[in-house]
């Protein structure tokens, strides 16, 4: 049975990673094709990623998009995951579980209708603005998980402590409880970040004329050739989220060390 | 109230006043418009059923809502079956101190630019793409296969490969709990290796493989990328509609008609899915 198995998820493993060795193959190939048999390679198609102003513009929005939505999306999961610890009152519960409803609602529902809140409800004009709020609101069920379980790890006798020690609640708490779940809060962050980073669906809809990213890149899609830029982008971008992923990765186990676990 | 209590509340309310607003008032908004009609550019709020009449007797939307159940549920048990062995062999076959490294490797992929892993299933399944060439190579066909892109088996392929993780974690966390001493106590009474499979480990993990079956239901059931990308015409799916009425027939209220029901399907399948995750449970 073992041998089987073992061939049947190398198998599903290629085919996981199947679509992602395929980039670099495109982004280094000296033809405006995507398609086989491949050409020479070259760095051409990087080189016209500088040039392209739009492009620019568009990474600065998502990164300054993905930077607020996930600073803020952090903060309230960070109210929320302590409230969910301390002493419980009535609907207390159910407030934590609407919390995490953006995760079992298909995103086209959400995109729709933040839509038509900020337009016809509101009559706002889209910008960047409606999707860091949009985006906060995608990242909070995430941030709100990693947290709750930092706290849940942590022993609650060393807040009291603090306290009887002479600190006030919020002293107490950024003295003593925050550098504990301090990892916890940059994964959280990084988290927050990468879905951000990557989320297309409600950038889709909101965005005006600052289009982020995976808009833009959206938009490239339809021009067959700007392709070879786009592989050669998205080679970029799988690197950058291989570097995020890693350093997450590493602060998860150094806060699950520095609480007393062994990952 | 005592200061402890106080405390909680005043920590919630900032999150939770802040979902309200963005969750709460869009939710109960796009509830609210699927009951009125278009009156060319404004709302005419008179309540009406007609935009579920029609999402539900129009042949095309009618079609649309069908096909994506079906798609949405072919790719679901896709994923789900395809995902089991995967997370059964980290379960049971990897060593303790590996199993995060393996957890890590299979999630690399579904971090990475969503659009570009879709639209990189074109370039495979395509006339010129990977599996043609490759067929063409070692001669296996004469000419390009052209039956592989565009059509609903290619969005099942390709959502199958975007969920993966939504199915192999919850399988993954279920079949960790499963206590490894009543499958020796099985096996020391007699039981054959596939029957303890059958009979210990499959009824145990019921819960993760429903848990799995609806996290992975949700997202393909509202998925708007790849049916537009690798689907064709025959493959485009609920989603896609909505986003033809709100931004290009500019017909909110039969968008929202069509975004409602889209997510009253998947309160069904939550609901189809939660006995058998119960039941599983006792």
């Amino acid at each position: 049975m073992k041998g089987p198995l073992r061939v049947y998820v190398l198998a599903y493993l290629a085919f996981l990673y199947a679509p992602i060795a395929l980039l670099p193959l495109f982004a280094f190939n000296n033809s405006t094709i995507i398609a086989f048999p491949l050409e020479a390679p070259t760095l051409r198609w990087f080189a016209e990623l500088g040039h392209t102003p739009a492009l620019g513009a568009a990474l600065g929005n998502s990164l300054l998009i993905a930077v607020l939505a996930s600073g803020f999306a952090t903060l309230l999961a960070l109210a929320a995951a302590r409230a969910a610890t301390g002493r419980t009152f009535p609907g207390r519960q159910g407030i934590l579980a609407f919390l995490m409803l953006p995760l079992v609602l298909p995103e086209i529902v959400l995109a729709v209708s933040l839509l038509v809140v900020t337009v016809q409800v509101f009559g706002w004009p889209l910008s960047r603005w409606t999707i860091v709020a949009a985006h906060t609101l995608l990242a909070l069920p995430f941030a709100l998980a990693i947290l709750r379980s930092a706290f849940d790890h942590l022993d609650p006798a060393i807040e009291e402590a603090a306290i009887d020690l002479g600190r006030t609640r919020f002293g107490a708490f950024s003295a003593v409880m925050l550098p504990v779940i301090w990892p916890g809060v940059l994964s959280a962050l990084l988290v927050g970040f990468t879905i951000s980073l990557d989320e297309f669906i409600v950038a889709f809809f909101l965005s005006g004329a600052e289009p982020t990213l995976p808009v833009y890149i959206w938009g490239l899609l339809r021009f067959p050739s700007r392709l070879p830029v786009v592989m050669a982008l998205g080679t970029l971008l799988v690197l950058a989220s291989l570097c995020l992923l890693v350093l997450a990765e590493i602060l998860r186990r150094r806060s699950l060390a520095r609480i007393g676990h062994r990952p | 109230m005592d200061s402890g209590r106080k405390a909680s509340f005043i920590l919630l309310a900032p999150p939770a006043l802040f979902a309200a607003a963005l969750l709460g008032v869009p939710l109960s908004a796009i509830f609210a418009i699927s009951f009125a009609s278009q009156d060319f550019l404004s709302l005419d709020w008179t309540p009406t059923f007609a935009n579920y009449r029609e999402a539900l007797t129009e042949p095309i939307y009618r079609e649309l809502l069908f096909r994506s159940l079906l798609v949405a549920g072919a790719a679901t048990a896709a994923t789900v079956a395809l995902a089991f062995p995967v997370a059964y062999f980290v379960s049971f076959h990897v060593s303790p101190s590996r199993k995060a490294l393996w957890l890590f490797l299979i999630t690399v992929p579904f971090w990475t630019s969503y659009l570009i892993r879709v639209f990189l299933w074109k370039v495979i399944l395509g006339f010129n793409g990977v599996i043609n060439a490759s067929l063409l190579e070692i001669g296996l066909i004469e000419a390009p296969l052209g039956f592989l892109l565009y059509n609903p088996a290619a969005v099942i392929i390709t959502l199958a490969h975007a969920y993966a993780p939504f199915a192999i974690l919850p399988v993954f966390v279920a079949l960790e709990r499963v206590d490894r001493s009543y499958l020796e106590a099985a096996r020391d009474l007699g039981e054959t290796g596939a029957g303890a499979f059958r009979r210990i480990t499959l009824p145990l993990a019921a819960p993760g493989i429903a848990a799995a079956a609806l996290v992975v239901f949700i997202p393909t059931m509202g998925d708007y990328v790849t049916p537009r990308l690798v689907g064709g015409p025959d493959g485009l799916m609920i989603a896609n509609m909505i986003q033809v009425q709100f931004m290009r027939l500019n017909n909110a209220p039969l968008g929202a008609a069509l975004a409602v029901l889209a997510m009253g399907s998947v309160a069904l399948a939550a609901f189809a899915l939660a006995p058998l995750s119960r039941r599983a449970a006792q």
